[in-house]
């Protein structure tokens, strides 16, 4: 309906020839997956907010226990914040070499990334390992409730991403560049640069804000 | 919906659709835009880090501002150069669901924070005995 509409206001724009009701070229609708992962996206990035929320709320609430600036490694933060965005930059390079269409190149950027992923993954674990041996675990205060449930989900998001990153890996590895698989891995990036806009946030809001004070 | 995106005119534009392919949608990535995005992002996440390991600045206030500032302007780099945002990108929509979810999300943010401020404030023990005093 709208489709009508539109055909009828686009050749008077272009006011050449008679009123036409069908497009001389070839029209290419825009691709509606992205939008929706974006959409997907979005409603992710409302669940952060929420946790960011209750950790706003509930950050300076030790009962008694550790404050952020005694549980808080920055270096060890710090390492961890350029291990996602390294891995962000090579993602990037692998959407580049997707662009020209080189299998090879791509799958071994995507590698990397996945390795870079791996490693920001385990400084979390071992971060989150080192804070429940020494009796600082999530049940010890509100603070560190909300601190575990926050990074907690931003930890599992990385997770997931891997897994579909590997999944991905695979897939392009058997039926190689298809549409298909380009758009899945544009979604993938979008998903792995938006874990990277989230830690931004999980960097400044939690850990340099926590040690302040 | 769609009417928006059809109505700009399109000619002109058919050379760009050949190797444009629109199976992969936003495919405008170049080297040079993710070398910048990187580069930025780099000098970004390193002042915050180095103001806070080297002590912080005078007033904490003034510290979480700054740290604050720094994280929006790389959320905006990271929007730009490796999410590929633009005004254009599927007719607009991702930018007004963009616009929409950060009104959400401030709300969200902001609200909570402010509300549970003062309520902490006023549960306060001491405040709650000048009140218990103030009853009939």
């Amino acid at each position: 309906m709208s489709d009508t509409h539109a055909h009828v206001i686009t050749s008077d724009a272009n006011s050449a020839g008679p009123l036409q009701f069908h497009l001389t070229h070839e029209h290419h609708p825009e691709n509606g997956t992205l939008l929706g992962f974006w959409m997907y996206l979005m409603s992710d990035c409302l669940i952060f907010a929420c946790l960011f929320a209750v950790y706003g709320v509930l950050g300076r609430n030790y009962a008694g226990g550790p404050s952020g600036a005694e549980v808080f490694e920055l270096p060890l933060v710090a390492v961890n914040t350029s291990m996602l965005l390294l891995s962000s930059i090579t993602y990037g390079f692998g959407i580049l070499e997707m662009q020209r269409n080189r299998l090879r190149p791509m799958l071994i950027w995507l590698a990397i990334t996945g390795l870079f992923g791996a490693a920001f993954l385990s400084l979390e674990m071992y971060e989150f390992l080192h804070l429940i041996h020494e009796g600082n675990g999530p049940q010890r205060s509100a603070f560190l409730s909300s601190f575990f449930t926050l990074v907690g989900t931003h930890g599992l998001h990385v997770t997931f991403g891997i897994v579909w990153l590997i999944t991905l890996m695979v897939q392009t590895g058997k039926l190689g560049l298809t549409p298909e698989n380009k758009r899945r891995l544009m979604c993938l990036s979008m998903f792995w640069h938006f874990l990277d806009v989230v830690w931004i946030g999980v960097f400044t809001f939690v850990y340099l804000m926590g040690v302040l004070k | 919906m769609s009417t928006h995106t059809d109505l700009i005119p399109q000619d002109g534009h058919a050379d760009d659709h050949g190797h444009h392919g629109h199976d992969t949608g936003a495919s405008h990535s170049t080297f040079k835009g993710y070398m910048t995005g990187f580069v930025l992002s780099v000098i970004l996440t390193a002042i915050p880090f180095w103001i806070i390991m080297s002590g912080g600045l005078h007033t904490s206030g003034m510290t979480a501002l700054v740290i604050l500032a720094f994280a929006a302007v790389q959320i905006v780099v990271h929007m730009i150069y490796f999410l590929h945002m633009n005004s254009k990108s599927e007719g607009g929509w991702t930018l007004l669901a963009l616009i929409f979810t950060i009104v959400l999300v401030v709300i969200t943010l902001s609200g909570s924070i402010w509300v549970m401020y003062h309520l902490d404030h006023n549960m306060m023990p001491s405040m709650m005995e000048q009140q218990m005093k103030n009853m009939p």
